[in-house]
C-alpha cells in the first residue's frame, strides 16, 4: 500500500513536472529576471512522518507545492521510525542522503554541530509557535523547520470509570488520584487494567519532571536524578507494574498491545500521544483525554518533528522552499488538522481553531495546557541512545523485582556519569 | 604440472600458450571473483581500517590506533555478549550434534515414511528465523504460552524464559537447536549413506553387535561429516544473530547479548562504527583460529574410507 502510494506520488510528480516542460518552455525572458527557478529541479525528500497511514495525506501537501511550483519535483522515501535514523546515518555517511529529510529535537544539536545542516536563510520564523522552532536555531539561524508538534496526555475510558462509580480525572489530578482510581477500575479476572504506561526513559526524565527532579546537573557535566525526586520518579513507574497494570510477561511492552488493551475496552487510563487519537477513534465506548497528571508539577512530554536541508544538497533553494512549503503552507494546515496527523507548529492560534472545535476527544484543549508545562529530554552530545539505553534498562530490572530502585539509580549514574565524563 | 611447465626450459611459444592459459582461467575466474573482490573483500579490509577509528558514521573519523581494542576488552557488556556466545554454543552444538546424530542414525534405516519423517525433520531449516523466533516467543511466553501450560498440568510452575534473565539464553538455545537440527541430520545422512554396505556387512559377519558397530565402523567412517558439522556448528554459534535479535533483543538487561548483536548496536545504535569493526575483526580472528585448529587437529581425527 505504501510502496502504491509512493509509486503514485511519483507519477503526479512526474507528471506535474511534464507538465511544467510543456507549459513553460525554457526559461529564457522571464518577466522579473529570476530565471533560475524555472529550471526543472528534481529534489529528495526522506521521511518517517507519513509513514503507517499519512502517506495520501503527504502525498496532498506535494501536489499543492507542485500547483505553486511547477518546476520541482519531489521525490518522497518513506521509512518506518524504527529504521528511519539508522538508514539516516547510513546515507549521510555513503553520501547518498535525501535533499530534504526529518529529523527531530534529540539529534538536531548531534546534525548540526556536524555541519550536516545547511542554515535556512531568510525564513519567516514568525509563522511558527516560538516554544518549538527555538529548538531548531542555532546562533540565531534555523537549521530545520519544526513539521509538527505532539503531546503525550491521558486517554481516560469514561465507560469504564462510569461503571466503577468513580469521577473522571480532571487537570488537577495528582498521582495518588490516578493511582486509586487505577486500583478500583482494575478487574484481573476480567482482564481489565486500570493504567497503561510504558516503563522506559521516555517516562521516566518526563516523571521526573512532574515530580520536581532534574535529569542533569547545571552545566550538564553529570546527572543529577539520583535524588529523593528521581527515586519517587522511578517508584511512581514502577509500583503500578503487576498490580494496577499488566507485566511484561503479561504482554506489556509488545509491540500494539496498548492500543490492544484500549480497543478491547479492558484499559482504564492510558499514557500516551495524541498520535494515538486515529487508533481510539474507533473506539465502542465513551473516552477522553486529560493534561497528564503530576506530582508537585504538572509537567508533559512533547515532541517535535522538522525537516532539514541536507548542507551537500546541490538544489538548496528548491529544497528550502518545499521544506517551508511543508511546515507553514495553508495547505499542510488544512490536511493535518482535517486528518488528525499530529498538529502543525504554526504560531497562528486562529487556524488550530477548527482542532478545537472537533470532538473525539472533546476536551483537545488540553493538548494545548500540555505546552504550558513542556518536559524536554535531556540531550547529550555522546551516547544519546546508549543514555536511554541505560535508563530504560535499569528501570525495567527494578520493575523486574531483581534489583532495588535505589540500585537501579545507583547503577544509571555511574553507567550515564561515565558516558558524560 | 605447473611445476613442471616452469621448470622446464620453455620456449617462446610455449611461454605464450601458458599466458594465454592463465589469461582463461582469470576470464573465467572474473565473473565471481570481481563481485567477491567489491562486496566481500573491500568491506573487510574496509572494517579492518575503520577499526582503527573513531567513527560514528556521519562525522569525520578520528584515528584512535588500536584505542578500540582495548576499550572493548574493558567494556562490560562486550564481554557479556562474549561470555553469552560461548555459553550459547556450548548449549546448542553438543544438543545439536548429538540429535542429528541420532535422527540421521534412525532415519537411515528403511522405516516406513522414512521420506516424509527426513522432509519433516528439515522443514524448520528451510523457514526463515525471525517466522521461527516469533512463534517459540509465543510458545515460551511465561504466562498464556504452549510450553507453560503444559508443564502447569503435571503441576510444574514454567520459568520466566525470556523475561527471566537466568532464562533467556537456554529459551534461544532450545529454539535453535529446535531449528538447526534438521540441518545436521541432512549433513550426517549424507556421509552414512557414503559409508559402503560390505564394511558393515564384514564387521556383522565377524560378529560385531550394534554398538560395537556404530563406535568402530559407522563413526570413524562419518568422521569427515562430523567434522565438517562441527566446523559449521562452531562458526555459526559464533555468528548468532537472527534468533536472538527477534526473540529477547539481547534483553532482559542484556542477559542474552551476544557478539553479533553487540556488533550491531554500537554501530548502528550507538553510532560506534570503530567498536563495532573491531569486535568484527576480533570475532573473524577467533572463527578463523578455530577453523585452523580443527585443519590442523583433521589428519588425527578424521578417517577416510
Amino acid at each position: 500500500m505504501r510502496s502504491l502510494s509512493r509509486i503514485g506520488i511519483g507519477i503526479v510528480a512526474s507528471a506535474l513536472a511534464l507538465t511544467a516542460c510543456a507549459t513553460e518552455p525554457a526559461s529564457e525572458g522571464s518577466p522579473n529576471g529570476s530565471t533560475d527557478s524555472a529550471d526543472p529541479v528534481t529534489i529528495t525528500y526522506s521521511n518517517f512522518i507519513s509513514d503507517n497511514g499519512n502517506e495520501d495525506n503527504l502525498a496532498t501537501i506535494i501536489e499543492a507545492f507542485n500547483n505553486e511550483y511547477p518546476y520541482i519535483t519531489v521525490e518522497v522515501e518513506t521509512l518506518p521510525y524504527a529504521d528511519y535514523f539508522t538508514t539516516l546515518q547510513i546515507d549521510v555517511a555513503a553520501g547518498t542522503g535525501a535533499d530534504v529529510f526529518d529529523i527531530e529535537y534529540a539529534n538536531y544539536p548531534a546534525f548540526q554541530s556536524l555541519g550536516l545542516l545547511a542554515p535556512l536563510e531568510g525564513v519567516d520564523t514568525s509563522v511558527y509557535r516560538g516554544d518549538i522552532a527555538e529548538a531548531y536555531s542555532t546562533n540565531g539561524t534555523m537549521h530545520a523547520l519544526p513539521t509538527s508538534f505532539s503531546a503525550v496526555v491521558m486517554y481516560y475510558n469514561a465507560t469504564l470509570f462510569d461503571e466503577a462509580g468513580i469521577a473522571y480525572p480532571d487537570g488537577t489530578w495528582t498521582w495518588d488520584e490516578v493511582y486509586a482510581a487505577a486500583e478500583t477500575l482494575t478487574d484481573a479476572d476480567a482482564g481489565v487494567w486500570g493504567l497503561y504506561q510504558p516503563i522506559s526513559f521516555y517516562e521516566y526524565y518526563k516523571a521526573l519532571a512532574q515530580a520536581g527532579g532534574q535529569f542533569l546537573n547545571a552545566d550538564g557535566t553529570a546527572v543529577a536524578f539520583n535524588s529523593p525526586e528521581g527515586v519517587a520518579a522511578a517508584e511512581w513507574l514502577i509500583r503500578k507494574s503487576g498490580d494496577v497494570m499488566p507485566t511484561e510477561a503479561q504482554g506489556a511492552g509488545t509491540p500494539d498491545f496498548d492500543s490492544g488493551l484500549w480497543a478491547d475496552g479492558k484499559l482504564g487510563m492510558w499514557v500516551t500521544g495524541i498520535w494515538n487519537f486515529g487508533v481510539a477513534a474507533d473506539s465502542s465506548f465513551d473516552w477522553d483525554i486529560v493534561v497528564e497528571p503530576g506530582k508537585a508539577r504538572a509537567a508533559s512530554a512533547v515532541f517535535s518533528n522538522a525537516v532539514a536541508v541536507a548542507a551537500s544538497s546541490e538544489h538548496k533553494e528548491a529544497a528550502q522552499l518545499f521544506a517551508e512549503f511543508l511546515t507553514s503552507s495553508q495547505t499542510m494546515v488544512d490536511v493535518r488538522l482535517g486528518s488528525g496527523w499530529e498538529l502543525p507548529a504554526i504560531s497562528n492560534d486562529a487556524q488550530l481553531a477548527a482542532y478545537l472545535d472537533q470532538t473525539s476527544p472533546a476536551n483537545r484543549q488540553a493538548v494545548f495546557d500540555s505546552l504550558n508545562g513542556i518536559a524536554l529530554p535531556p540531550v547529550i552530545k555522546d551516547g544519546q541512545a546508549q543514555m536511554q539505553d541505560i535508563i530504560s534498562e535499569q528501570l525495567g530490572e527494578a520493575a523486574a523485582g531483581r534489583i532495588t530502585v535505589d540500585q537501579a539509580l545507583s547503577n544509571a549514574e555511574a553507567a550515564i556519569n561515565s558516558l558524560l565524563g | 604440472m605447473t611445476a613442471r611447465l616452469a621448470s622446464a626450459p620453455a620456449s617462446a611459444p610455449a611461454r605464450a600458450r601458458r599466458r594465454r592459459h592463465i589469461a582463461t582461467a582469470y576470464l573465467f575466474l572474473a565473473p565471481s571473483a570481481i563481485p567477491l573482490a567489491a562486496f566481500v573483500l573491500y568491506p573487510m579490509f574496509g572494517a579492518a581500517r575503520n577499526s582503527l577509528f573513531q567513527w560514528n558514521l556521519i562525522s569525520d573519523p578520528v584515528w584512535v590506533g588500536l584505542g578500540n581494542y582495548g576499550e572493548l576488552f574493558t567494556d562490560s557488556a562486550t564481554l557479556r555478549a562474549f561470555g553469552n556466545t560461548v555459553l550459547y554454543i556450548v548449549g546448542t552444538v553438543p544438543l545439536v550434534f548429538i540429535g542429528g546424530l541420532m535422527l540421521a542414525l534412525a532415519l537411515n534405516r528403511a522405516i516406513k515414511g522414512r521420506n516424509l519423517l527426513r522432509g519433516i525433520y528439515f522443514l524448520p531449516v528451510i523457514t526463515s528465523w525471525i517466522a521461527v523466533a516469533i512463534v517459540w516467543r509465543w510458545l515460551l511466553n511465561p504466562s498464556v504460552g504452549v510450553v507453560n501450560n503444559v508443564l502447569a498440568t503435571i503441576g510444574i510452575e514454567g520459568p520466566g524464559w525470556w523475561t527471566d534473565p537466568q532464562w533467556s539464553l537456554p529459551s534461544i538455545i532450545l529454539a535453535s537447536a529446535w531449528k538447526d537440527l534438521g540441518f545436521v541430520m541432512v549433513l550426517l545422512l549424507a556421509g552414512l549413506q557414503a559409508i559402503p554396505q560390505e564394511i558393515r556387512e564384514a564387521a556383522m559377519l565377524d560378529g560385531a553387535n550394534a554398538w560395537r558397530r556404530l563406535r568402530s565402523v559407522t563413526l570413524p567412517l562419518l568422521s569427515p561429516s562430523i567434522f565438517f558439522v562441527v566446523i559449521i556448528s562452531l562458526i555459526n554459534g559464533f555468528q548468532v544473530f537472527d534468533q536472538v535479535y527477534a526473540m529477547t533483543g539481547g534483553g532482559p538487561a542484556g542477559s542474552s547479548d551476544v557478539v553479533v548483536l553487540r556488533i550491531y548496536t554500537l554501530a548502528f545504535r550507538y553510532g560506534e562504527a570503530g567498536m563495532a569493526s573491531a569486535l568484527s575483526m576480533l570475532l573473524f580472528a577467533i572463527v578463523l583460529a578455530i577453523t585452523l585448529i580443527q585443519i590442523k587437529g583433521e589428519k588425527r581425527w578424521v578417517t577416510y574410507a
